[in-house]
């Protein structure tokens, strides 16, 4: 059931989130090695299980990203 | 939370022990001093600034329903604000990205807090609206199937009406069953993108383990959250 997988996905909570602060605080050089195609995921593991949870968040990383491969081209 | 500094890796954080790139250098020095070459300096900075914030203004703009002159002001507003933050904060970049990278996450802050200010200004539904018949489009349950997930939404009211504090059910009624943008929220509230977040996040584990313990959805020895 779509609905029901959906509700759990969005109540299931990572361990490792981080939070707002330090993901807020590590976001610029997150993003830059995310550009540079790194594995940050990996090497950030707490921010990457916050961006994924965290929409606020998510968009900025989003926007910031897509704000460097922009300058890049 | 669990915010453990080994499991964030946040502590890893390369220290800019080999120094600064000549560009982070030199914008370093200029804004650091006086006179015209600052001037000049803030100038070319509140431009970039500015197409940044334009850009990312764009990128959003459709999905939150703003165009036109609305979404340049809020750039306009997003990109002078980021200055005023960079400017007062130049002593807090280390170097550990290049000048412009730091300097245009404030950016992307002040456009989501703009945006937040915007749906706090013109909100789309009353922030103590509590609406639950908009839930099950929410989590894309099948109407037709009601018989199926009617069961699991009531056990989750129950669980929001009892496990839940006043504030996280203020949050969660907000975010789930209003869809108020959580930059709206920490307006509303008076609070930060921080403290919201984990008020939510402590009621997404509270909802999920008493929704588990009464068997609604399941148990996950392998990731306990």
């Amino acid at each position: 059931m779509t609905g029901r997988s959906e509700l759990d996905r969005f109540l299931r909570t990572d361990p490792r989130d981080v939070g707002c602060a330090q993901a807020m605080e590590m976001l610029h050089i997150y993003a830059e090695l995310a550009a540079a195609g790194a594995p940050v995921a990996e090497r950030y593991p707490g921010i990457a299980a916050h961006l994924r949870a965290c929409g606020p968040c998510g968009e900025d990383f989003e926007g910031l990203l897509t704000a460097l491969r922009d300058e890049a081209t | 939370m669990v915010m453990v500094p080994g499991d964030s890796g946040v502590e890893q954080t390369p220290v800019a022990a080999a120094g600064l790139d000549a560009d982070s250098a030199e914008w370093l020095r200029v804004l650091a001093g006086t006179g015209p070459p600052r001037e000049a300096a803030l100038a070319r900075l509140h431009e970039m600034l500015l197409r940044i914030a334009r850009g990312e203004a764009r990128r959003r703009g459709p999905r939150l329903r703003l165009t036109g002159p609305e979404l340049d002001d809020l750039a306009y507003q997003a990109a002078a604000d980021a200055l005023l933050a960079i400017t007062g904060k130049l002593g807090q970049f280390r170097g550990e990205s290049r000048f412009t990278t730091w300097a245009y996450k404030f950016v992307m802050f002040e456009v989501s807090a703009k945006i937040g200010r915007h749906f706090w200004r013109h909100p789309s539904v009353p922030f103590d609206a509590e609406d639950w018949d908009r839930l099950p489009g929410s989590f894309g349950f099948d109407p037709a199937q009601e018989a199926e997930w009617r069961d699991l939404l009531a056990a989750l009211r129950r669980a929001v009406d009892e496990e839940l504090t006043a504030r996280q059910r203020r949050v969660f009624v907000a975010l789930v069953l209003n869809g108020v943008p959580l930059d709206t929220l920490v307006i509303e509230m008076a609070s930060n993108r921080n403290a919201i977040y984990k008020m939510m996040f402590d009621a997404r584990r509270k909802l999920r383990a008493a929704l588990v313990a009464n068997g609604y959805l399941p148990d996950d020895p392998l990731r306990r959250s």
